[in-house]
């Protein structure tokens, strides 16, 4: 793997990601081997596999805090929203909500008054002065959940946004995120280790394999929304992704 | 509560063993022979607890600005961590007791040795915490804020330095707690005033009870610098969990 190989565009305008033969290692241990897809504009891409298969690694490459050791990267600005939600303990809802706009230079009030609307929008009215110590698993999540939406990237990096919660509040969640993201569309990268969440709410799913990941199957999900896990669609493509994985 | 039970109960045991033992007052004087020292002397006590709460005050104040100095610079240059960290080890293995007459020398009797002596002892203890809560900070909240555009004083102001800030209270309480200790010593090196001075002079004179008075404000002083750190902390960070009285169990 050469460095001279590697290419990451950086465009503003179009909203899609392409991966082609993008690999990378940390040291010794391969992470990623040779990985390709394409996520279209407004497009929801799934990416599912074993734990310590890369998935984190293709999230850092996309958002451009990695740079690969080889491959092509298209991507316009991604913003990532890491694994946990990774709140500031300090900050109160609002201010956590607001940090992008902090970090792109807006006042504090200005900032404030610009994350207001969304955090009513997901239902944390009330809650705005809260410090995340004191917000449940599901509320801090749409916190976090703001606060990237609120970074004004035309892509989302959301790695296991769901990862921490309990079924219930899960369930939840996730119908409120693909309400969300009917309601304003984004490009987003979803990565999980849960195959029956990346039928529910992506167009398309990416199963790779262990370490070194690469790519097994690509499966597009063309199923009505809003979707339930008990739709036989989704149980055949659930089916399926499995079988990919084995 | 239970503190005060204990402090009570010593002090109690203290005057009881004064009068069963028969010592005589400037051996070892009862509480109430402190007492009486800290009404009728009050006057030379608040003179030379002046003196040495300036001291402290200062020193520490010295000590907070070189030590947050100090460490954002380790934090922030590789080199310099290579280059000074070793030295600042080596400014406390400086045999304080020795050094401070040879400052006295240097400086004369007045304020400006004490400030030296405490600087350097209280600098120590609020850079070590709080240069290591900065290097352990979750890489992934750097992560999130880089992938929010931030740069690298933004990372500072909105990630680093508010997750340190727990740590350099726990450092400044620290400091205050060395910090009468290291006036003490510096105005036993030479000085004309201080509560240090006042106890060395109270012995040949006799008046061991103004000496345990000496003593007595001193703590009172040190005590009370601690507490106002305790609750400034508890108020400005109440997002921060530690729990400022040391270990304890919630209940």
């Amino acid at each position: 793997m050469e460095a001279t190989s590697v290419k990451v565009a950086r465009s503003q305008m179009a909203a899609e990601v392409v991966l082609e033969g993008v690999a990378h290692a940390y040291g010794e241990v391969r992470a990623l081997a040779d990985i390709g897809l394409r996520a279209a504009p407004g497009e929801v891409v799934a990416i599912v596999g074993p734990s310590g298969c890369g998935k984190s690694t293709l999230l850092d490459i996309v958002c451009g805090l990695i740079t690969p050791q080889a491959g092509r990267v298209e991507a316009p600005r991604a913003v990532l929203m890491p694994q946990r939600d990774q709140l500031l303990p300090w900050l109160t809802a609002l201010d956590n909500a607001a940090l992008a706009l902090r970090v792109a230079g807006a006042s504090k009030a200005q900032a404030r008054a610009a994350a207001h609307p969304l955090l009513k929008d997901l239902g944390l009215e009330g809650f705005e002065r809260t410090r995340p110590a004191e917000l449940s698993g599901g509320m801090r999540q749409r916190v976090a959940f703001a606060r990237t939406l609120l970074a004004g990237a035309p892509v989302l990096c959301l790695d296991e946004p769901f990862g921490a919660l309990d079924a219930l509040t899960r369930a939840d969640t996730q119908a409120w995120l693909a309400g969300a993201l009917e309601r304003t569309p984004r490009t987003v990268l979803l990565v999980t280790h849960d195959v029956e969440e990346a039928v529910l709410l992506a167009d398309a799913v990416i199963v790779l394999s262990p370490r070194p990941g690469r790519v097994l199957a690509t499966l597009a999900v063309e199923l009505p929304r809003p979707r339930a896990a008990t739709d036989p669609g989704v149980v055949a493509l659930r089916a399926q992704a499995l079988r990919a994985m084995r | 509560m239970a503190a005060l039970l204990v402090v009570v109960a010593f002090v109690a045991a203290w005057q009881l063993y004064t009068v069963v033992s028969g010592l005589d007052e400037f051996v070892l004087p009862a509480p109430s022979a402190v007492a009486g020292s800290l009404v009728e002397d009050r006057a030379l006590l608040a003179e030379n607890f002046a003196v040495t709460a300036t001291e402290m005050l200062l020193g520490l104040a010295c000590a907070l600005v070189l030590g947050v100095a100090l460490t954002a610079l380790l934090h922030l240059s590789s080199a310099a961590r290579r280059g000074l960290y070793p030295l600042l080890v080596g400014t406390q293995v400086v045999p304080i007791v020795l050094v401070a007459p040879l400052l006295v020398v240097w400086f004369g009797f007045g304020v400006r040795p004490k400030l030296f002596i405490v600087a350097l002892v209280c600098f120590f203890p609020i850079v070590v915490p709080t240069l290591d809560a900065l290097r352990r900070i979750d890489p992934d909240r750097l992560k999130l804020l880089r992938t929010l555009g931030a740069s690298r004083w933004q990372v500072l102001r909105f990630a680093e330095a508010p997750s340190a800030l727990p740590a350099l209270f726990t450092g400044t309480r620290l400091a205050v707690a060395v910090a009468a200790i290291a006036a003490v010593l510096a105005e036993y090196s030479g000085s004309e005033k201080g509560l240090g001075r006042l106890t060395l002079q109270s012995l040949p004179q006799l008046e061991t009870a103004r000496a345990y008075a000496a003593i007595v404000v001193l703590m009172a002083f040190t005590l009370t610098l601690y507490a106002g750190l305790v609750a400034l902390e508890r108020r400005l960070l109440p997002w921060a969990s530690s729990s400022p009285k040391g270990p304890q169990t919630r209940s």
